[in-house]
């Protein structure tokens, strides 16, 4: 095991996950929203496609058995166990400027995942810039879109355990931001500490 | 004194790009049935300000576009309106055709070339607004495309600062018509109507009028 760790809200992880790893990221308390983006280690630019992902798989929801596909429609890793049942890839990463729109001037200085993900970019170099981050995945998520056009933030499906596990598929390069937002009901108002596991082959 | 009125027929399986000023009006028509016109939006002032599908949904709590929804940048600044259209429903969570799409059932095309052109490369595309395409959720959130638009369908759109358009007309991945019909658009760029307090975008929610005012700053 190489990777073991706790990560709280407002914090973020980055790191190589290589082909036939898998790694467990568990919900520890409850309704927590863990926003993640994957890059093939090899290719940045070849990174996770949200629309490509949910459009491939006729799919708005990730669960066991869905494959996260980059841009160029690679495998990048397949949810192999998930505990929760629902992960959301539509309503992307919080950030100061949409806080802003959302919920108001008040907001603009709370932390939000774009800077999480930006400061992580920037501690692992490597030519990572903002042109990179893109629509991401927000595992523990409940954003449900209705037949009629309508789109809502729901309270988790999650719970206290449960986790869900990903095994890459190639080298891949994962991001992630374990959300600071206080102002809706993704993480039940009250943002709590993830762990990160990964697993040998 | 005003610019004047230009009109554009893009052909389908084709590409095209254009700038559009602050506070010009956008008129996209479908030239056939079953068109997908997808649809990148760029701050023409600096393209790494661009718009962002997943904020503009959330804001407006949409699962699709359609009158009189604000896009909106990623970095919470309206880049268009949407002031009107013939339908109720234009899609932007099933992104774009790839080449392998296209290549493999009908033959090669250059529609994707278009961005390259302006120095924008792969690291530079996101969710596309795909105008005249309905691909909505059941209930348990499986997709289906659907039927949707025929020729003569339109979407008006105005721009809130100036933009980089970059749009394809390839059909959309997941329309099943076996032939190669890809329909065309016009493009038919003029004057806007200036927005007053009472603009249905700006009255819509608080979040669009936010927006909004984030570019008027």
């Amino acid at each position: 095991m190489t990777v073991d760790l706790v990560v709280p809200p407002g914090a973020g992880w980055i790191g190589e996950v290589p082909a036939g790893q898998r790694l467990r990221i568990t919900d520890l308390y409850g309704n927590q929203a863990v926003d993640t983006l994957l890059y093939d280690a090899h290719d940045y630019a070849n990174r996770y496609s949200a629309v490509d992902t949910i459009r491939e798989q006729g799919s708005l929801y990730l669960t066991t058995g869905s494959r996260l596909l980059s841009v160029d429609g690679d495998v990048l890793a397949t949810i192999v166990e998930d505990t929760c049942g629902r992960h959301d890839t539509v309503g992307g990463a919080c950030a100061k400027e949409s806080n802003v729109v959302r919920y108001g001037m008040s907001t603009r200085h709370q932390h939000a995942c774009r800077t999480t993900f930006l400061r992580q970019i920037a501690l692992w170099g490597d030519g990572l810039t903002k042109r990179d981050l893109t629509h991401n995945i927000n595992f523990f998520m409940n954003v449900p879109l209705t037949p009629a056009g309508g789109l809502t933030f729901e309270d988790g499906v999650s719970a206290p355990g449960k986790y869900v596990e990903l095994r890459a598929e190639r080298d891949i390069l994962l991001l992630i931001s374990n959300c600071p937002q206080i102002n809706n009901p993704c993480n039940g108002y009250d943002p709590t500490p993830i762990s990160l596991t990964d697993f040998a082959p | 004194m005003a610019l004047p009125e230009t009109v554009q027929d893009v052909p389908g399986a084709a590409s095209w790009s254009l700038v559009v000023p602050r506070g010009r009006a956008i008129r996209l028509e479908a030239l056939g049935d079953n068109a997908c016109v997808s649809t990148l939006l760029y701050a023409a002032a600096d393209p790494l300000e661009r718009l962002n599908i997943p904020d503009t949904l959330k804001a407006q709590m949409s699962a699709c576009i359609r009158p009189p929804l604000v896009l909106m940048s990623d970095l919470g600044r309206a880049l268009c309106s949407v002031t009107g259209s013939s339908l109720d429903w234009h899609d932007a969570i099933t992104g774009h055709s790839l080449d392998r799409h296209v290549t493999g059932r009908f033959g090669p095309s250059d529609y994707a070339t278009n961005g390259r052109t302006l120095g924008l490369d792969r690291r530079d595309l996101h969710a596309t607004v795909n105008w005249f395409v309905k691909v909505a959720p059941d209930g348990a959130g499986s997709l289906a495309w659907q039927e949707h638009s025929t020729a003569g369908d339109w979407v008006t759109v105005r721009a809130e600062q100036d933009v980089l358009v970059v749009l394809a007309t390839a059909p959309h991945p997941l329309d099943p018509t076996p032939d190669w019909a890809p329909a065309g658009v016009r493009v038919t760029v003029g004057p806007a109507e200036a927005p007053g307090p009472d603009d249905p975008s700006r009255t819509f929610r608080a979040e669009s009028a936010r927006a909004l005012e984030a570019v008027a700053r």
